[in-house]
């Protein structure tokens, strides 16, 4: 199989997606469950068990984003400006959700703890929803006119497909965060985060499977690709498998392997979606041909020759210190004074 | 609402820039002085060093968090506001940025974790070696920001590809691109205005301390270095702002001639010192000296600097902004430097102590660097004007064409309610931080840290 520079950059900025669900998912998910943690001791606890990573993950959108401009300038503008009122709600999410993590652990105050447990999970359940229907409208298309602009609203946005992959993906991420949760933890709050697992499994895979009925019966072009290209299946049945295997690991005590199958869920899960896109990036159903794909929206083959020697030596760097820093950080968290 | 699209769209991305850009040039400069003052603890085992590092890196937490915070609304706005832009120049502008986040962002958030938290879980050198990469990763974004918005200023390295609206530029030469015209004189420029930046922070800190009496070993260390830092990076600041005038002058003539009020072209121009423009009648009223820009721009009293008038109209800057940013930058600059000079004098005359109106001066020297910065990039921005990319596209061509007024209205309104927000709740946090000052634990290292490396005289005589 010959891959051309363009699919290259297809997966690249995949991966770097991907990268972020997976690593952003769990402090998403941890965020989206504080709230849950009714003492202060716990909610410390929580924040602390992402506190040393949370900004190297979020750090993975920064990057798909400047690579997605790079790589597909047509795709970012077009995207960008189409999901405006989104992306703003989506940063203000963000926003208040990292400054909470660095602003809540300066006071005792009782209302100013409260005040940012708030903004922290209300900003973390937000960014999960919205990055979810964000990639839902990408799934169910997106309608685009000839000069390759988006052509819906804001309210056209939130249709009930794009709304259940929101839903969908806060429940994977609140899934993911809780298992990370479990690892990190011990004592009262490990034994109340297994529960929540429990419950966060059962949630995530019944959105699952209403998601996988309501794809195939409803997104006529991502069931058809499946069926031109039955390939894929085998990554669905990995999907399918991995998501399976993590009440088998997490019933077993194995977190470790829980967390890890949690992960190979979210990677085949972001390889399904991409592979059923390829080679379009935004397709529009109305008017196939106004879809901005791997070839119309891409950057000058120059500029992506260039890009990728920029990948080639930043990425193994990237990789490496970000396995240290897990390295160092790993093991239960414990509270000190120069935790949050 | 009155206004368009343009006007709220250049306010918005002007506002939460300026916003953001509070922060970087304190996580710059504070990285900096604290690879100084982590590396003395570890050279000379002095461990009120470590009290400083460890102060100064609980200030560096607030800055960078509020910093990154800021920093993603950046990214997105090139693509929610200015999209026809993005495309025209995503093939350029988009590698500068996508290496930003791989050789910048990743370095930064990910050894600043160990900075932080990583205390007693590393060992010395290992942490050491974090702060520095901290820091390096601080300086790469800056240099990347730099190369992307220089090639605004003065694109090269590119050639335009196909017609109208489906025009672009397209890389060519990547090194022309990363080391246009501007780049290297703008950087230096950027980044000795953050090391003020952070300098003068720890300067004013330190300054209070001693006005009111309290850390007083802290507080002198503290000032020493800041003192220095501050002199030494007002003087290079000096030194790269006359060269980045230079590349002005012959780069972007227009910019210059805004700056200075410039209408005719003239040999044996005059610099002005202070003074106001009349627009009407095509003048400055004030105090200037004679042949002093000619001189400053082409090392020559008599070679003549080219005047708006040699330009069409339609390509002037706004002549009044862009002569009162550039001037109140170079006055506060001149402060600057005015102030961290005396600074350092008294401090080694060793009377600085007694001149409390020095030091009061001091407290609040901390403004004039943060307030040089934002003005320095309004008149590098605003002087670039009615350019989005210098002589290529202009401005209004830029923006998204499916983004209405009303929506940015909305979103403008949410960012000014998020950012009045948090500037309180920073500023209250930098203050209560201020006020709790140093903490006495940290002069006895404990866990991994109190491995001593040797026996230095200072501990000895403990």
């Amino acid at each position: 199989m010959h891959l051309d520079l363009n699919s290259i950059w297809f997966i690249l900025v995949g991966v770097l997606f991907t990268g972020y669900a997976v690593l952003d998912g769990f402090d998403l998910g941890v965020g989206a469950l504080h709230l849950f943690a009714n003492r202060d001791e716990e909610r410390r606890l929580l924040i602390n068990s992402i506190g040393p990573v949370w900004d190297g993950n979020e750090v993975w959108l920064v990057t798909g984003g400047g690579a997605l401009f790079a790589a597909f300038p047509n795709v970012y503008a077009t995207v960008f400006s189409g999901f405006y009122l989104a992306l703003m709600l989506l940063l203000a999410a963000l926003i208040f959700r990292a400054v909470a993590i660095e602003f809540r652990s300066k006071q005792p105050m009782r209302w100013w703890r409260q005040m940012w447990d708030v903004s922290f999970s209300v900003g973390s359940i937000t960014a999960a929803l919205l990055i979810g229907v964000a990639l839902g409208n990408i799934a169910w298309g997106v309608p685009v006119d000839d000069r390759g602009e988006f052509a819906g609203s804001f309210l056209g946005l939130l249709a009930p497909y794009p709304l259940l992959v929101g839903i969908t993906t806060l429940a994977l991420f609140m899934m993911h965060g809780a298992i990370y949760g479990v690892m990190k933890t011990e004592g009262r709050l490990h034994d109340k985060l297994r529960v929540w697992t429990m419950r966060c499994i059962i949630f995530f895979v019944i959105c699952a499977v209403t998601l996988t009925m309501a794809t195939l019966l409803y997104v006529p072009h991502m069931a058809a690709r499946l069926r031109a290209h039955p390939w894929l299946f085998s990554v669905a049945l990995a999907n399918m498998l991995a998501i399976a295997n993590i009440p088998r690991e997490f019933h077993h005590g194995r977190d470790r392997l829980a967390f890890l199958s949690s992960c190979a869920a979210i990677i085949t899960l972001m390889a399904l979606f991409s592979l059923n896109m390829f080679p379009d990036i935004l397709y529009c159903p109305e008017h196939p041909e106004n879809s901005l794909t791997i070839y119309n929206a891409a950057s000058s083959p120059q500029t992506l020759h260039i890009m990728l020697i920029i990948a080639a030596i930043g990425v193994p760097a990237v990789i490496a210190y970000t396995v240290c820093i897990y390295w160092i950080f790993r093991g239960k968290v414990k509270l000190d004074r120069i935790s949050y | 609402m009155g206004m368009d699209v343009l006007t709220l769209s250049r306010i918005q991305f002007g506002a939460t820039i300026a916003f953001h850009y509070i922060y970087p040039p304190l996580s710059i400069g504070l990285g900096l002085l604290l690879v100084i003052m982590e590396g003395l603890w570890l050279k000379t085992n002095d461990n009120l060093y470590h009290q400083m590092a460890r102060f100064w890196t609980r200030v560096f937490a607030l800055t960078f968090a509020v910093g990154v915070a800021t920093g993603i609304v950046m990214e997105f706005e090139f693509g929610t506001n200015w999209a026809s832009y993005s495309r025209f120049v995503g093939d350029v502008f988009g590698s500068a940025l996508a290496a930003e986040g791989i050789f910048a962002f990743f370095l930064e958030s990910g050894f600043l974790a160990v900075l932080l938290f990583g205390w007693d879980k590393v060992s010395r050198k290992v942490h050491f070696l974090s702060t520095c990469m901290v820091c390096l990763g601080a300086h790469f974004s800056a240099v990347w920001i730099v190369v992307a918005n220089s090639w605004m200023q003065t694109p090269a390295g590119y050639h335009i590809v196909g017609q109208g609206l489906h025009a672009r530029a397209e890389i060519t030469d990547f090194w022309q691109l990363v080391f246009n015209p501007s780049t290297v004189q703008r950087l230096c420029h950027t980044v000795c205005g953050a090391w003020c930046a952070g300098a003068f922070l720890v300067v004013s800190v330190s300054a209070w301390y001693l006005l009111k009496g309290r850390h007083l070993d802290f507080a002198r260390k503290s000032l020493k270095f800041g003192l220095f830092v501050a002199l030494a990076a007002s003087l290079l600041q000096a030194a790269t702002g006359h060269l980045s005038g230079q590349g002005i002058a012959q780069n972007q003539p227009a910019k210059l001639a805004a700056f200075e009020g410039l209408y005719n072209t003239a040999s044996n121009a005059p610099l002005v010192l202070a003074g106001y423009v009349d627009e009407k009648n095509q003048r400055v009223v004030g105090l200037s000296a004679p042949g002093l820009l000619s001189f400053m721009a082409h090392n020559d009293f008599h070679t003549p600097v080219t005047g708006l008038n040699e330009f069409k109209p339609q390509d002037w800057p706004p002549v009044v902004p862009c002569f009162l940013f550039f001037h109140g930058m170079v006055g506060l600059g001149m402060a600057m430097l005015a102030v961290s000079a005396l600074g350092f004098l008294y401090f080694h005359h060793g009377s600085l102590p007694q001149r409390r109106w020095l030091l009061w001066l001091l407290v609040f020297s901390v403004l004039l660097p943060e307030m040089a910065n934002q003005l320095g990039w309004f008149a590098a921005e605003v002087g670039r004007q009615p350019w989005i990319v210098y002589g290529v596209m202009r401005t209004p061509d830029g923006l998204s064409a499916v983004v209405q007024a009303n929506v940015v209205v909305a979103s403008l309104i949410l960012f000014t309610l998020i950012y009045c927000l948090l500037f309180s709740v920073f500023i209250y946090l930098l203050n209560d931080k201020i006020q709790h000052g140093p903490l006495a634990d940290d002069l006895i290292p404990a866990g991994k840290l109190a491995l001593p490396i040797r026996e230095s005289p200072a501990n000895r005589l403990k």
